[in-house]
């Protein structure tokens, strides 16, 4: 309970910080529009007929993408890199709370920040392309908003986990850069992982990404997709990089110098 | 209450060259070497006590102020503030401490300072009455209540300050790191922080270890001082002592009957000012007695005074890491003497 109102205090004030840039808010929704433009080069490409997706299923699917993209944006790296590098973590490591939960509200509070902004976006596409408007019934939504949860805390604990290297090497975000080819090739963010040839889906179920986008994004498109597996897996990522991450942060903070503060 | 043994600190630092070469060299072969930012330090602080941190920049009083908080670990030694190994960082004793760090902020810098002591408030988990409640009594501490529903980044930096102070104690730490909370301030500003926090020990007695480089802070609040140079403790005792040690001279201001010449008052000591008939000199303490005789024999002054060097005079080349004018070294021999007992010295005024 204590906590709760801890964590409460903090998210309301994430979500005062966050709205108080409303401009800022809508350029970095926009920013993350990938979606809507391979989704115009996938229709083209589906018309074509040689695809397993129609054009309309094409488009629902990058919609789909483009919902999950936005709702599992990360970026707790370089905020933790810049706390780091300016000392600001210091302030945090004095309050009695772990700094994670303040990053965490950071985050929850800018997806609902966020959320009215990706809406539009939704019906943009469908008014873009007239025939793909959907809706997937309640409970295949609450399973995708479940596993959509279950994506961006898995996506968050990687990046969080790789943000440690940060008491070793100052511009741990690089890491990410490399982190995050992978993510977008093997995740589904550029295409469907099931057009990709049998070997790259082979090795790609052995990652996290699939589950991270292609999983929800296919229940959303009304697909069968196993959603207790998916936990599953991303359960068992999850827990892999919390042991890790506190691992390397207790390592990490017997090297913090607390430079620049 | 808050103790330190041996404590020490040593920073592994990357040592490249300059200039692109070095930068290659570094990039294919890294060299690193050890700084000892810290050694051996040891002290004791009592409950209440308000206990200034002196040295030049560099000499280790931040790392110590980062020890003791739990931000960092010693590489040897140990510390224990209230029971506690800071590094810990316990939740009960992170609620029982604060640093502050001057021009550092943790308040958030778009929002009302409200709306970040509404997290401390729940973060130290004091409930909304109770929180309104230190808000209102810290802010008119401060005179700050008009400060608090502005955004942060439109207060002046003496105002941030006064917010910043009011977040770091709204938990009502019973131990204060202060790491310069003055610098860059202007004079009513220095004023007004040092007249808080005067009020806030005594009023809540809270232990406090300050540093800062202004000596009018210093000189204001506290009566027990700690002096560090390169790493070591140098000096611990009271402030009024420290100028004893420091200095081996007196001032001696003179008002004179007749116009001297300089160099005949240079023939007492070293002539500090000459204002008309107004001399003040510098004179070696063990010479004292027999040059005040020899003053009133030869220029009969209508009025003379003698006392300690001001104390920013005396610290400044300490402050500034220059050699000291005994070395820290005979500061420490003193120092260790002084446990014995203080010498005898000469009292003239």
């Amino acid at each position: 309970m204590r906590f709760l109102r801890k964590f409460a205090a903090l998210l309301h004030t994430a979500l005062i910080h966050t709205t108080t840039y409303r401009a800022e808010m809508l350029l970095w929704a926009l920013s993350g529009s990938m979606p809507i433009i391979l989704m115009g080069v996938w229709f083209q490409a589906a018309k074509a007929g040689s695809l397993q997706y129609s054009p309309i299923e094409m488009v629902r699917y990058f919609v789909a993408v483009l919902v999950i993209r936005q709702m599992t944006m990360v970026w707790v790296i370089w905020e933790f890199e810049e706390s780091v590098v300016r000392g600001r973590l210091s302030h945090d490591l004095l309050r009695p709370i772990d700094p994670v939960w303040q990053y965490l509200a950071n985050h929850f509070a800018e997806r609902v920040a966020r959320f009215p902004a990706v809406l539009a976006l939704v019906f943009l596409c469908f008014w873009l392309y007239p025939g793909s408007a959907y809706f997937p019934g309640w409970g295949v939504l609450a399973q995708a908003a479940a596993l959509i949860f279950g994506s961006f805390i898995t996506r968050f604990a990687l990046q969080y986990t790789l943000a440690t290297v940060c008491f070793y090497n100052e511009r741990a975000s690089s890491l990410e850069s490399l982190s995050f080819i992978a993510y977008t090739f093997l995740s589904g963010m550029l295409a469907p992982l099931d057009l990709y040839p049998p070997v790259v889906q082979q090795i790609a179920a052995w990652t996290p990404f699939p589950y991270l986008i292609f999983a929800p994004a296919r229940l959303l498109i009304g697909e069968k997709v196993d959603v207790s597996a998916t936990f599953q897996v991303l359960g068992a990522w999850t827990c892999g990089l919390i042991v890790l991450q506190r691992w390397a942060w207790k390592k990490g903070l017997s090297r913090y110098s607390a430079m620049g503060a | 209450m808050l103790s330190v043994s041996d404590l020490g600190k040593t920073y592994r630092v990357a040592d490249k060259q300059p200039g692109l070469s070095g930068t290659l060299s570094h990039l294919f072969r890294r060299r690193y070497r050890d700084i000892e930012a810290v050694s051996g330090v040891n002290f004791r602080i009592e409950s209440g006590e308000f206990v200034g941190f002196l040295g030049a920049n560099g000499a280790g009083k931040t790392t110590t102020l980062k020890m003791l908080s739990g931000l960092i670990r010693p590489s040897s030694g140990s510390a224990l503030v209230m029971g506690y190994e800071p590094f810990a960082r316990e939740h009960a004793f992170l609620k029982q401490i604060t640093l502050v760090m001057g021009l550092k902020q943790q308040l958030i810098w778009d929002l009302p300072a409200l709306d970040s002591l509404r997290i401390n408030g729940a973060v130290y988990e004091l409930s909304a009455h109770e929180a309104r409640q230190r808000i209102g009594e810290l802010g008119e501490m401060l005179d700050a209540n008009h400060l608090l529903t502005q955004p942060i980044r439109k207060l002046s930096l003496g105002e941030r300050m006064k917010c910043e102070l009011l977040a770091a104690l709204l938990h009502r730490p019973s131990i204060l790191f202060l790491d310069e909370p003055t610098l860059g301030l202007d004079i009513n500003a220095q004023e007004s922080i040092r007249s808080f926090l005067k009020r806030y020990n005594q009023r809540y007695g809270a232990t406090v270890l300050l540093t800062s480089h202004y000596m009018a802070d210093i000189t204001a609040l506290c009566s027990r001082v700690l002096v560090i140079h390169q790493g070591k403790l140098v000096y611990d005792g009271a402030l009024s002592s420290l100028s004893e040690r420091l200095t081996p001279n007196r001032v001696v201001e003179l008002r004179l009957t007749d116009a001297v010449s300089d160099e005949v008052l240079r023939s007492f000591g070293e002539l500090q000012a000459k204002d008309g008939l107004r001399v003040t000199l510098l004179v070696e303490r063990a010479l004292l007695r027999k040059t005040i005789a020899r003053i009133f024999e030869e220029l009969k002054p209508s009025d003379l005074n003698v006392h300690e060097p001001a104390i920013e005079t005396v610290l400044g080349p300490l402050l500034r890491g220059e050699q000291l004018v005994e070395g820290p070294e005979s500061l420490a021999a003193t120092q260790a003497a002084s446990d014995v007992g203080h010498p005898s010295d000469v009292r003239t005024s």
